[in-house]
């Protein structure tokens, strides 16, 4: 019984071992390390809410392997977001650069947090001005 | 006085954004359609070896001149059978010449395809390791684009086609003498 609980434990525990990208790891592990770090940030255009390094998709592993491509030929991370920027748009990036087209994305979280102080700064110059009167506590 | 208009005028800008979202959804558009950053730029140029034909290529040198249309399809996307009866009525219809992009497919199972639903296409380039389609913003079959006679890319269009749809988004880019039905 102990046994099988301890087996069974382990193998809850290997669930998030199980990794789409199967293919090997690249021989320099400075680039394998620049690699993980690029598909964490692309996002899978087939499969809108996954990364390109958790979908299966065919679009995900095609783009994968580019990715792989462009870093032994010595491109520059900024050099592959442009790449896929420039075929997929702006969408293609989880973490979206400043343009134009995104301006309203940076912008807005912004104006809510200048709103927000507003309104918390009248609520203090409210109160600052009623009168001191706590004789009752 | 703004302190009784605000949650109205609060409550009313979320229901313009949630209206325009279902707006979408309850016209059918596809929602899951991106914009293409290639819309108005230069084709990118490519060169395949044709699908049926083994010593033939098909490449953007093929579309010079002339407006054409790209679609991208395979044999195992349900979208593409969807449309292919329609493909075939455009391509019968001579108004603009239809080319194919294979995409992550093979060659065996491609030629099937054609042979057993008829060929719309002009030529059919076998893109088997989708590295083509990852320069067009290829992201799901069946994708149409529409080329104009100087390169440049005038529409996308993600999911299956037909004539309504060909008529709205296709059309009013083509030269009267394309435009004809």
């Amino acid at each position: 019984m102990k046994a099988l609980l301890s087996v069974l434990t382990l193998l809850m525990l290997a669930l998030p071992a199980f990794a789409v990208d199967s293919e090997e790891a690249l021989d320099d592990p400075e680039l394998q390390a620049r690699y993980e770090d690029i598909v964490e940030q692309v996002r899978c255009l087939k499969c809108q809410n996954q990364t390109i390094k958790d979908s299966n998709a065919f679009l995900a592993g095609d783009l994968r392997r580019e990715i792989k491509r462009m870093l032994v030929e010595g491109y520059t991370d900024d050099e592959i977001f442009d790449f896929l920027v420039t075929r997929y748009g702006d969408f293609a990036l989880y973490n979206p650069r400043f343009s134009g087209k995104t301006l309203v994305l940076w912008i807005v979280p912004a104006l809510f947090l200048l709103g927000g102080a507003f309104v918390l700064l009248n609520i203090i110059r409210r109160r600052m001005a009623l009168p001191i009167d706590d004789a009752e506590d | 006085m703004w302190k009784y208009f605000a949650p109205l005028v609060i409550f009313g800008l979320f229901f313009l954004v949630l209206k325009v979202g279902m707006d979408d959804i309850r016209e059918g558009k596809n929602v899951n359609e991106l914009p293409s950053p290639l819309i108005d730029k230069q084709a990118p140029q490519f060169e395949l070896p044709s699908v049926t034909d083994p010593s033939a290529t098909v490449g953007t040198n093929d579309f010079a001149g002339k407006p054409v249309v790209l679609n991208v399809w395979a044999t195992w996307c349900v979208g593409c059978r969807q449309e292919h009866g329609f493909l075939m009525e455009l391509a019968e219809s001579g108004d603009v010449p239809v080319y194919g992009l294979n995409w992550r497919d093979t060659q065996p199972e491609a030629q099937g395809f054609l042979q057993q639903l008829g060929d719309p296409y002009v030529g059919s380039a076998f893109d088997g390791d989708g590295r083509v389609g990852i320069d067009w913003g290829v992201y799901g079959a069946p994708e149409t684009f529409l080329i104009g006679a100087d390169g440049t890319i005038l529409v996308k269009h993600l999911g299956p086609l037909n004539w309504p749809l060909w008529r709205e988004k296709f059309v009013p880019h083509l030269g009267p003498a394309e435009a004809s039905r």
